[in-house]
């Protein structure tokens, strides 16, 4: 009983999750499931309280590198790159190699959020500015949004939720994903080069006046020193959140002073209606998980960290993914990954980061959104996306989880 | 007579120059562009992906849209700039290579460029699109190189330097192929 009524009102969360029926923020379905869930003893109230300590940090963290996206955004640092892709003539390929790098690192550093929300009308603009065609690049942010998000816990948060479990520090998780990235994101480029080779040839136009970059440095280099900040505070064992915390109140001083925003749009950046959505959903996949799905999972996940155990739980953890999409992928299959050390954790993040590429938005929910399109008299071809996903996740997910068995035999899980 | 003119970012200076030199004084041209729309339904598809933290107001679908209306125009206005003469202008909205050939029909003249390789001369110079255009274009096909014409050797005939396969033992003989 606890488990069909756990299982329907996941399903209930997700699907509205994607439809957002009548506009509603996601938590007001979610929020009530999470208490139902408990009301009606799916799991204990210790167990839920449990889950939301867990959670808490995870969500205050997140919030805070919102804020900084949309801050570094405000005070233009997005502009500045948009200018830094469209200098200068050249052929398209060479946009696409600076698109990679860009989003390769803005991903990493502001989380794929950035990428998709703040990069994206960056780079169409950058790309029809210099007439290139536009949608090898915008094709390249949507993969790297994903497959781009490896490499630090900020990048994600699906890494965000798994970094605790780990018990890795912020920096050893990072030289631990620093190849995996690296791999997966060579991988894409190479494939795209291949797959969009008529697209690149095409030459640009010449550009009349470059104008001037104007590299917001004071961004920049607060930026920096809230990277250097995870380092120092994860090693000094104090919670790397107070470092985005900090870069994120650097910078809002800095904007409040200036009047480039306003408290009421820092406080929307950090989308309060999100973290109750979080919160609500780890309570409800709890629900399902202790009935049930977590036994069920238990005889298919494979242990230990050998090559082969990690390539089938980033596979597993690919599918799940693409099922119901990677946040409640990873609350799912995180407790069942931890067992088998921090190694088959890393390569969980490796399939819940990579396989959404797959699909338009990263799971079924693709066939959902599509209906939802089609009732706004809208129509999206996916049929050459989930060709292009379907030749690059396999070979970018065996390429990162490879480069992360090398990581672990030499630097240690 | 009508002549279209297919206009695609980067290659569409070639093709409005072929139809201010080929097309005939009285000729009415019209410079065609598709917008795919595939850029705009994947950005939009990457913000739906966001689960939970998805707010109208931030989506970038609509403003990929904008920004891919608003470059469309300045290109078909640069063509008509470029052209010089009196031309009428089309925006279509589909899968470019269908829309073309769609636009095409009843059409005396179709210019288009190829969209591959084109720094060597062979069949990588044609791209799936504009394959496709000149397989099944309803019209005669103007087909221009988007730069100056790559120098270099057309290759040897079929056969040419090594010795045609012997014929099979049994069955009816090869039909004549290329290699």
């Amino acid at each position: 009983m606890a488990e069909a009524v756990s299982a329907g009102l996941l399903a209930v969360v997700l699907i509205a999750a994607v439809v957002r029926p009548w506009g509603w923020p996601e938590a007001v379905i979610a929020g009530p499931a999470a208490v139902i869930v408990v009301a009606t003893g799916a799991i204990d109230p210790h167990q839920a309280l449990g889950q939301a300590r867990r959670i808490g940090p995870v969500i205050g963290f997140l919030a805070a590198v919102l804020i900084l996206a949309q801050l570094t955004d405000d005070e233009g640092l997005f502009r500045a790159l948009g200018r830094w892709l469209a200098m200068g003539a050249g052929p398209p390929r060479r946009l696409l190699t600076r698109v990679f790098a860009v989003a390769a690192a803005v991903t990493a550093v502001l989380s794929l959020d950035a990428t998709v929300v703040l990069l994206t009308p960056v780079v169409f603009a950058a790309a029809a500015r210099l007439g290139a065609r536009a949608k090898p690049h915008i094709y390249a942010l949507s993969h790297l949004a994903n497959s781009g998000s490896l490499l630090l816990p900020v990048s994600n948060l699906t890494n965000l939720i798994a970094f605790a479990a780990t018990g890795l520090s912020f920096p050893r998780f990072a030289a631990l994903m620093a190849l995996p990235w690296l791999a997966a994101v060579a991988t894409e480029y190479v494939v795209f080069r291949r797959i969009f080779r008529s697209d690149l040839y095409a030459p640009t136009r010449s550009q009349p006046a470059a104008d001037p970059i104007g590299v917001p440095w004071l961004v920049v280099t607060i930026l920096a020193a809230t990277l250097a900040g995870f380092v120092v505070t994860s090693l000094a064992g104090i919670n790397p959140a107070w470092a985005a915390a900090a870069g994120a109140a650097a910078l809002a001083a800095r904007g409040l002073a200036s009047g480039q925003t306003k408290p009421r749009a820092i406080w929307r950046a950090a989308d309060g209606a999100f973290l109750i959505f979080v919160l609500a959903l780890a309570v409800v996949v709890a629900g399902v998980t202790d009935n049930g799905l977590a036994a069920a999972l238990q005889r298919v996940m494979p242990s230990g960290t050998s090559l082969w155990a990690l390539l089938a739980t980033a596979a597993l953890a690919a599918g799940v993914a693409n099922v119901i999409n990677n946040l409640p992928a990873v609350l799912v299959l995180l407790p069942l990954a931890a067992a088998s050390g921090p190694g088959a954790v890393l390569a969980m993040l490796i399939g819940t980061n990579i396989g959404p590429n797959l699909t338009y938005t990263g799971s079924l929910a693709t066939l959902l959104w599509r209906r939802v399109l089609r009732e706004h008299g809208e129509e999206a071809d996916i049929g050459e996306f989930t060709r292009l996903g379907l030749i690059t996740v396999p070979l970018a997910l065996a390429a990162a989880v490879v480069a992360l068995w090398a990581g672990l035999r030499v630097i240690g899980g | 007579m009508i002549v279209i003119t297919w206009i695609v970012e980067g290659t569409w200076p070639a093709c409005v120059d072929a139809a201010r030199a080929m097309a005939p004084a009285d000729a009415e041209i019209v410079l065609l562009h598709v917008s795919g729309g595939e850029a705009p339904a994947a950005a939009r598809g990457a913000y739906a992906g966001l689960m939970g933290r998805r707010r109208p107001d931030r989506d970038p679908g609509p403003r990929v849209a904008e920004l891919g209306a608003a470059s469309a125009r300045e290109l078909l206005e640069a063509a008509a700039g470029r052209l010089g003469r009196l031309c009428a202008t089309a925006e279509r909205q589909g899968r470019a290579e269908r829309e073309v050939v769609a636009a095409a029909q009843g059409a005396d003249l179709l210019i288009l460029a190829r969209d591959g390789d084109d720094t060597r001369l062979g069949p990588r110079s044609l791209g799936p699109a504009s394959r496709f255009v000149v397989d099944h274009a309803p019209c005669p096909v103007l087909l221009v190189w988007p730069r100056e014409v790559p120098a270099g050797p057309v290759p040897p005939p079929p056969g040419h330097g090594h010795r045609p396969p012997p014929p099979p033992r049994h069955g009816p003989p090869a039909p004549p192929g290329r290699h």
